[in-house]
């Protein structure tokens, strides 16, 4: 086999960062020559996810394998490489009328990346994640085959790589399901909370609204707890809103061209920012219409934002609870925060639908998103919180874990013992594997 | 009615990036080489991409006996041409097999002559077209390193001089474009510096721009223009003892 330099490779918050080898393929054949030569591999696409969970010393970097195979604009049914970013693909289909059912906070991941972590968006309460809408995936296994698997065909399997994490072989393609648009434009309305309960009580009178999320500020006490910004989307008509077109603006971004020092992120800089965005809500309610890009990507206007977090990387910690436990678990959760002193900088708050398959991290009840840089302290807190969050019968969202232990993963995804078994009859010699599969036990047997 | 353009050697990493170019442009597109079955997948990527025409034709630029039925076959005629097929073959294996540099220079500069020259007259028969030809700064002058693919590339870039001055007066573009290092396939063994270095998309870019524009020679990166121009005054004496 050719010989390959390492390289430094990180996922999206820059934590861990290891030397490894990217190998790259184009075509069916390379991938299943290049799955056969290596004895221990991952596959890994954009790299947005963050944590280890693509990372390993061989790595089968997916993102040239990006062609599109079929587009059916009538039945609405696209087939693409697994390798292609939902960037490319909604350039290609948003001037035909046509949108992702599902869309995470990014443009820039695989389409099998997005399959691999059964990625969510801001409307799972009503159309689930992104793999209720993959109608069927061709999956090359550990041992070389190439098989089809649907709802109707290899069902078991088709469930367990929806969520999957990669371990049970590589996506090579997949078909989709799409969904009419009329307009580029989304119908928001925003309406600012006064604390917690007022947040949740918006959600649960909302439930009917495509989309839905809620930004909330962890820095306040008290009866305040929790007051934020409370955003519901809608799709705009066509001729609800004048003079717009299914084309998309082409914008200028923000480019973070180096790593920030880290004290950029202390405590005054976070109240500074959560007083700046929280003005935004002061007015009472407000009905606005940003376009797709600025209702689901706004992040993807500031290129390399991970940058603003420093050299050292940071975390982002996202767990569900049920929603039965969400209210009570919530403040515990956030007095734990505060008393530890180790704030995050944005906490993103969202309700989510019923659970999919054994590995799929979406289930009934509250999830919060919470970016925290990385320093001294902190492992010791989140490990506090992975109990917290375990205890009440919630869960980690494996796309963004660097750092929980095999037990708190054992107890939030109880189901792990059915996918464990695929696991054994697909992939026995644990070919595929990655530092986060290593450190949770998600392997065959005789490992 | 869309114009067509046919590629030659479609599946190499600048072809692949050139036809996105002249497919957004919203030329119909031949994509022509050995790996149909890669090729067909191609065309079928960029008919939904760009919403244009693509079909894969086999053309093995070796085989010059089957280039005038090949030719003859296409239909629509072809508005543009590229020849984008060539090896870069081993230097030190081509010293003393035989083999090893005919199938360089068979590629390179034989497999052009043969198929352009088809083109060339169909084209001055009707008056309007373009073609381009992937040719090399190596071709610019003859190193210790390279000189069998460079004399090749050098042959193809004068093939194309004399073209563009033989079909100039009948509306026939001859376009030549000379890559300093790109990052491709052919050279990913190659530990190339970065300033220097095109990505594919970049020198797809820039022949694309040339296209467009009234460009006879294209270097892509520009400062190859430069750096070749430079290198081509040094004299004899001194370059044959130098190690560039």
């Amino acid at each position: 086999m050719e010989n390959l330099p390492e390289l430094l490779v990180a996922n999206w918050n820059n934590y861990p960062r290891i030397n490894a080898r990217l190998w790259e393929f184009r075509t069916e054949n390379q991938a299943v020559k290049l799955l056969d030569s290596l004895s221990r591999c991952i596959p890994r696409g954009l790299g947005r996810s963050y944590g280890d969970c693509s990372l390993e010393k061989n790595i089968i970097s997916t993102p040239d394998f990006k062609r599109f195979i079929a587009l059916d604009q009538k039945q609405e049914i696209l087939e693409c490489e697994a390798g292609i970013s939902l960037d490319q693909i909604l350039r290609t289909i948003i001037p035909r009328g046509l949108f992702l059912p599902v869309t995470p906070g990014t443009r820039h991941v695989t389409l099998g990346g997005a399959i691999a972590s059964d990625v969510h968006g801001k409307n799972h309460h009503l159309h689930g994640a992104f793999g209720r809408h993959v109608l069927s995936l061709l999956l090359l296994t550990p041992g070389g085959e190439v098989i089809d698997c649907s709802r109707e065909k290899n069902a078991e399997i088709f469930y367990a790589v929806c969520g999957g994490m990669g371990l049970l072989g590589l996506i090579l393609s997949a078909r989709i399901r799409l969904m009419p648009i009329q307009s580029t434009y989304i119908s928001q309305l925003t309406i600012p909370a006064e604390n917690l309960d007022h947040l949740m009580d918006l959600f649960e009178t909302h439930e009917q609204s495509t989309y839905s999320v809620a930004w909330l500020d962890l820095l306040s006490r008290g009866r305040n707890f929790g007051h934020g910004l409370f955003m519901l989307g809608e799709h705009c008509l066509s001729g609800e809103i004048t003079s717009k077109d299914l084309r998309r603006r082409e914008k200028f971004g923000i480019n973070i061209p180096f790593f920030m020092p880290g004290w950029i992120m202390n405590e005054h800089g976070l109240r500074a920012f959560n007083n700046l965005y929280h003005l935004r809500g002061k007015s009472g309610p407000g009905r606005s219409f940003p376009d797709l890009d600025d209702f689901f990507y706004p992040l993807d206007k500031v290129h390399n934002w991970n940058r603003f977090y420093g050299r050292k990387g940071f975390l982002q910690y996202q767990f569900v609870l049920p929603k039965e436990h969400s209210r009570l678990g919530l403040e515990k959760i956030q007095a734990h925060i505060q008393a530890s002193g180790i704030l995050p900088f944005l906490a993103v708050l969202k309700l989510l639908g019923p659970q999919a398959g054994p590995l799929s991290f979406p289930l009934q009840g509250y999830t919060l998103a919470l970016d925290f840089p990385i320093k001294p302290g902190l492992s010791a807190m989140l490990s506090a919180l992975d109990r917290l969050v375990h205890n009440l019968g919630g869960r980690i969202y494996l796309a963004k874990d660097a750092r929980m232990s095999k037990l708190d993963f054992r107890r939030g995804y109880p189901e792990i013992s059915r996918f464990l078994e695929l696991k054994n009859k697909l992939d026995p010699k644990n070919k595929m594997a990655s530092l986060q599969s290593k450190r949770l036990g998600l392997c065959a047997k005789p490992y | 009615m869309r114009k067509t353009v046919l590629i030659l050697g479609a599946g190499s990493d600048m072809a692949r990036a050139l036809s996105a170019e002249l497919a957004e442009g919203g030329y119909n597109l031949f994509l022509a080489g050995r790996n149909v079955h890669e090729l067909s997948k191609d065309a079928k990527d960029l008919e939904i991409r760009f919403e244009i025409q693509a079909e894969a034709l086999y053309f093995d630029a070796l085989d010059t006996n089957s280039h005038p039925g090949f030719y003859d076959h296409l239909n629509p005629e072809p508005f543009g041409v590229v020849a984008a097929f060539g090896v870069l073959g081993d230097e030190n294996l081509a010293r003393r097999d035989p083999l090893e540099w005919q199938q360089i220079i068979n590629t390179n500069y034989s497999g052009c002559v043969s198929i352009l020259s088809l083109a060339a007259n169909r084209m001055e028969k009707a008056g309007e077209g373009f073609i381009v030809g992937i040719s090399s700064v190596a071709g610019d002058r003859g190193r210790a390193a390279n000189y069998v693919y460079g004399s090749a590339k050098a042959g193809l870039s004068a093939f194309l001089s004399g073209l563009r001055n033989r079909l100039c007066r009948s509306g026939v573009r001859v376009i030549t474009v000379k890559p300093g290092f790109v990052r491709t396939k052919m050279t990913r063994d190659l530990d190339l510096p970065s300033r220097l270095s095109a990505t594919p998309e970049e020198a797809a870019r820039d022949i694309f721009n040339a296209i467009l524009s009234n460009r006879d020679v294209v270097y892509t990166r520009w400062m190859w223009r430069w750096i070749m121009a430079f290198i081509k005054h040094i004299p004899e004496r001194i370059f044959k003892r130098m190690s560039i």
